[in-house]
């Protein structure tokens, strides 16, 4: 009977379109609204995403990685005579302006990234041209692609390898592109050596914002974490915990997730209603077909294994068809400008949720169907 | 009569012999706090090897007596026998399978799936039993030949004139060899010839003798196809016409 059940459900193709298309909709809807929501948040730890190590030390008041407190210098040496720790290296992250040559001076806000200039720890792994190396040169700094995007857009200008621009009146020529994921606001980044950074920033007189570690082999990242709090004070987590923290601090003192929640809730609720209609309508519209194989004798158990199957069949075409057609557009989309995240979790979640609503909606119909007198066939 | 443990056993009655039994049944519809009396102990026996109709004016209960006497509506009181199953004393599944293995269904409105070809929708019935759609077919092929539609297995309904539908709903009747075949008004979605054509085919079911078919039906031009003949009226059984003969003497027009 299950090839009967097949042929009810592809048999008219443009109906069986149409199921698939509402489930593949509500797969769109669900999977954006819940991609959107962690492309936001990961909005708040772009810079983390950017640096890459695996303990990252900083002042116990600090709640998210926006919050640069000023460290002593000789902090960085503290963090590397602790038990345990294989490296550390120091870091400058603050902000800073860019100012095109040769157009009256109009200038970009960035975020600039001091790195260590012996370890190059924290450098861009992802370069689309340029060499991470030649960081070490004078008035070296690379720049992210989403910068070069912006000049382009901005000021009609190209930027490329060699070009120069100035940040707080100091040369700075362009060594490398990377592809680096942007900040709240569309903040771009700009590295650099830990010692040049002083003369890019607006002059401070600290400038160590973070101090960068890595376990020895063997070590756990908690064990060397509580040992670098423990001797220096200073407040050590690994790169995991680091982002949950700036994430949360988004999440309590931003509206922007609350907001974008509120939407993924109604995209979901909207999804549920679409998808679950979809199938009880179309098990509504076999009713007379149900009911006329139930009189001949099809069991009440045969009827909801058949109509199960076809949910089941409806919900993962539908499910792939939407996943299918999100993840192409986003792999489309231009690296870290976007905020869309297709973290697995969230095509694992709406399939869940699609296979849940599928089987609810069978369910109800397998209900109903039980419920069908086979009589009901003899009336016209 | 005595009821075998299974319910797809049958006891074959002779020709002439009761095949299916009502005694006072009674059933009603409840909508809201209003119930309606439809079958109003009803006593009625179809015999083994005829053709049966049964006639009546509008809503006085045919479709209802139909229904509970082939064990698709449970009656609220009294006794149906059939083949040698208590239907009345069976549990639903039980009576689902009774359906399955001794029931042939004939509607007014065909009810093919319209998604399956004419082969496919005729080996429904014994898909139902378990029969694999490898043997099914081909005995739902021949069924077709035999129905004289054979042309058209690979078809779909709706590419089928009404009576062809209607003899594709026959062949799915016949298909697996039922005891029983209801009929719910099978010609009056048919013109006059077709009609005639559907009824020739019921008649020559029923005419080997092991096989009961029972009619309801609007229509006098297909009296004539009946070996007896129940008259209703308001959920009652009126009076039975015994022969052709008898019929034709009481609707001399038919
Ligand atoms: N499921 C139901 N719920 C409520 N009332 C019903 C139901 N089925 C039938 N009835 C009522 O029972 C009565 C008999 O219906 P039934 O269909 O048996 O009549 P019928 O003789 O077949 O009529 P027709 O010739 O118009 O088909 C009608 O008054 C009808 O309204
Ligand atoms: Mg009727």
């Amino acid at each position: 009977m299950f090839d009967i059940a097949l042929k009810m459900l592809f048999g008219d193709r443009a109906k069986y379109a149409m199921l698939v298309s509402g489930i593949a909709f509500a797969t769109i809807l669900m999977t954006q609204g819940f991609a959107l929501f962690f492309g936001i948040l990961s909005f708040s730890y772009a810079t983390i995403s950017n640096v890459r190590s695996p303990i990252w030390v900083f002042d116990p008041l600090v709640q998210q990685i926006a919050d640069n407190q000023p460290l002593r210098d000789t902090d960085v040496d503290r963090v590397r005579s602790v038990e345990g720790v294989a490296w550390a290296a120091p870091l400058y992250i603050g902000g800073a302006t860019a100012k095109l040559l040769g157009d009256g001076g109009s200038s970009q806000q960035v975020t600039l990234i001091g790195i260590d200039a012996n370890t190059l720890a924290g450098a861009p792994t992802n370069l689309l041209s340029g060499n991470v190396l030649d960081l070490r040169m004078a008035e070296s700094v690379i720049v992210d692609a989403n910068f070069v995007f912006q000049v382009k857009a901005l000021r009609g200008k190209e930027l490329k390898l060699g070009d120069v621009f100035e940040m707080n009146d100091r040369r700075a020529r362009i060594v490398g592109i990377a592809s680096l994921s942007q900040g709240m606001g569309g903040a771009t980044s700009i590295y650099t050596t830990w010692d040049r950074a002083k003369g890019y920033a607006p002059s401070q007189r600290k400038m160590l914002t973070h101090v960068l570690a890595s376990p020895q082999a063997g070590r756990s990242l908690a064990e060397v974490c509580r040992a670098i709090t423990e001797a220096t004070g200073l407040k050590a987590v690994s790169e995991a915990e680091f982002k949950d923290m700036s994430e949360l601090f988004m999440v309590k003192y931003s509206p922007i997730p609350f907001v974008v929640g509120l939407m993924v809730v109604i995209g979901f609720v909207i999804g549920v209603a679409i998808s679950g209609q979809t199938f009880y309508a179309f098990i509504l519209e076999n009713t007379r077909y149900l009911g006329a194989l139930k009189a001949m004798g099809t069991s009440n158990t045969t009827l909801a294994a058949m109509i199960l199957l076809q949910a089941l069949i409806v919900g993962l075409t539908g499910f792939g068809l939407g996943v299918g057609v999100m993840s192409a557009f986003f792999s489309s989309l231009p690296p870290g400008r976007v905020p869309l995240l297709l973290l697995w979790p969230v095509p694992v979640g709406v399939l869940c949720a699609v296979l849940f609503i599928c089987m609810g909606a069978a369910l109800l119909s397998v209900l109903r169907v039980s419920r069908i007198e086979p009589a009901i066939v003899f009336r016209s | 009569m005595s009821t075998p443990a299974t319910a797809e056993t049958t006891a074959t009655p002779a020709p002439g012999q009761p095949a299916v039994c009502l005694r006072a049944v009674d059933k009603s519809f409840r909508n809201g706090d209003q119930i309606t009396p439809v079958l109003k102990q009803v006593d009625f026996t179809a015999l083994a090897g005829e053709m049966l109709l049964l006639v009546g004016p509008s809503g006085c209960g045919k479709t209802t007596l139909l229904s509970v006497l082939c064990g698709t509506l449970h009656a609220d009181a009294g006794r149906i026998e059939a083949f040698g199953h208590t239907l009345s004393a069976l549990s639903p599944a039980l009576v689902t399978r009774f359906r399955a293995s001794h029931v042939g269904f004939i509607f007014q409105q065909f009810n093919l799936l319209p998604t399956l070809t004419a082969a496919e929708n005729v080996a429904v019935p014994l898909r139902i039993q378990g029969v694999s759609a490898a043997k099914a077919l081909p005995r739902a092929r021949e069924l077709l030949a035999r129905v004289g539609i054979g042309d058209k297995a690979g078809e779909r309904p709706n590419r089928l004139s009404g009576g062809q539908q209607q003899r594709v709903a026959i062949a799915r009747a016949l298909v697996h060899d039922p005891a029983l075949i209801v009929c719910d008004e099978p010609t009056s979605a048919l013109d006059s010839v077709t009609g005639h054509q559907v009824m020739d085919l019921l008649r020559g079911t029923a005419s080997d003798g092991r096989r009961t078919v029972i009619v309801v039906t609007h229509d006098p031009r297909i009296y004539r196809y009946a070996d007896r003949m129940a008259e209703m009226e308001d959920g009652r059984i009126l009076r039975v016409l015994p022969s052709p003969a008898a019929i034709a003497a009481a609707h001399p027009h038919a």
